[in-house]
């Protein structure tokens, strides 16, 4: 729902690197968003196209890649990626079964990690 | 030329935050983000809570809101100060609107900030506030199955209330049930039911914020 936003702060980032590194283009960037960054990947690339439309990031190409959600299980502590459904926090765990408590090692960030420059 | 970067897309929101969380810290001041659907009960409890606690605490409170400021108002008739964001569309409070807030809004003296948030169990959580805490506030018609379907809300919140028990009759709703899918993915979590309009429940809600404005005196 804030996807505008969101890119906004990434084409800020991204032409800030762009000028750090004295580069005269972005030709590619990559996204990387967690499975619980309530992220609609369409609306983003929508908003990234519509923004970057007839600007010095025409042309530019956004990939978006999801990052799969890793608990640690709140019984024994076993790192496990359960299955990409809503119930996904409170999969049982491989291990012991526990179904409560589970920490998120990873699957809730939003990055811009790679770039590729001309 | 390809190059690996590692930048965080809110990292400006972030370090709005952190300034904000100096600020507050500055002064000593228990910062609360009050998270939930619209029509949950938000205003109705700061209502209760701004009349209540009037002798005990200095109040202040920033009112978020896609348009009108009728719930300031409300706010205001209890004699707390209060601040109105209109975000004229937009679907949470960031840092940036709540420094600006604070250029209208004093803080002296102020025990407790609350930050309701507009109403959206999504966005607002992505945004932090520089608030010490997120309140998720869930009412009783809304379904039991809210944290099943908002997992992060509550997965990062540090108190539950589940307001509008006086309804409690005449819905499909199990406390239990609700409690146990928030506990799920929150184990410490409190879960609190209050009813604004009977007053049912807001004593523990008071207790909870006697405690946490004390540990924030503490730090």
């Amino acid at each position: 729902m804030h996807e505008m936003s969101l890119v906004a702060s990434l084409l800020d980032i991204a032409r800030q690197e762009m000028r750090s590194r004295s580069a005269a283009k972005i030709l590619r960037l990559r996204v990387r968003y967690g499975a619980l960054a309530n992220i609609v990947p369409d609306a983003f690339l929508l908003a990234f196209e519509i923004m970057t439309r007839d600007q010095d990031l025409a042309g530019a190409r956004l990939d978006l890649v999801e990052e799969p959600l890793l608990l640690a299980c709140g019984g024994c502590g076993r790192e496990f990626s359960p299955a990409p459904l809503p119930t996904a926090l409170f999969a049982s765990c491989p291990l012991c079964g526990e179904e409560i408590g589970h920490r998120i090692l990873a699957g809730k960030g939003l990055f811009l990690d790679r770039l590729e420059l001309a | 030329m390809e190059i690996p970067v590692v930048r965080n897309l809110l990292e400006a929101n972030d370090i709005l935050a952190r300034r904000l969380k100096e600020r507050f810290a500055a002064g000593q001041i228990l910062a609360l983000n009050l998270i939930s659907s619209p029509g949950a009960g938000k205003t109705a409890l700061l209502e209760r809570t701004l009349t209540d606690l009037r002798e005990e605490f200095t109040m202040a409170v920033i009112e978020g809101d896609l348009q009108t400021d009728n719930d300031a108002r409300r706010v205001a008739a209890t004699g707390a100060r209060v601040v109105q964001i209109n975000t004229g569309g937009g679907c949470h409070l960031d840092g940036a609107m709540i420094l600006e807030a604070l250029n209208t809004l004093a803080l002296d003296r102020v025990d407790i900030l609350f930050i309701e948030n507009v109403g959206n169990l999504v966005c607002p959580v992505e945004f932090d506030c520089g608030e010490d805490h997120k309140i998720a506030l869930l009412s009783v018609p809304e379904g039991d199955d809210k944290p099943e379907k908002y997992p992060l809300l509550f997965h990062l919140a540090a108190l539950l209330l589940v307001n509008k028990t006086d309804l409690l009759p005449y819905v499909e709703f199990s406390l239990d049930r609700a409690a146990r899918l928030a506990k799920q993915l929150n184990a410490a979590l409190p879960v609190l039911p209050l009813s604004c309009k009977t007053g049912e429940g807001l004593n523990a809600w008071y207790d909870w914020l006697r405690a946490a404005r004390e540990a924030k005196r503490a730090t």
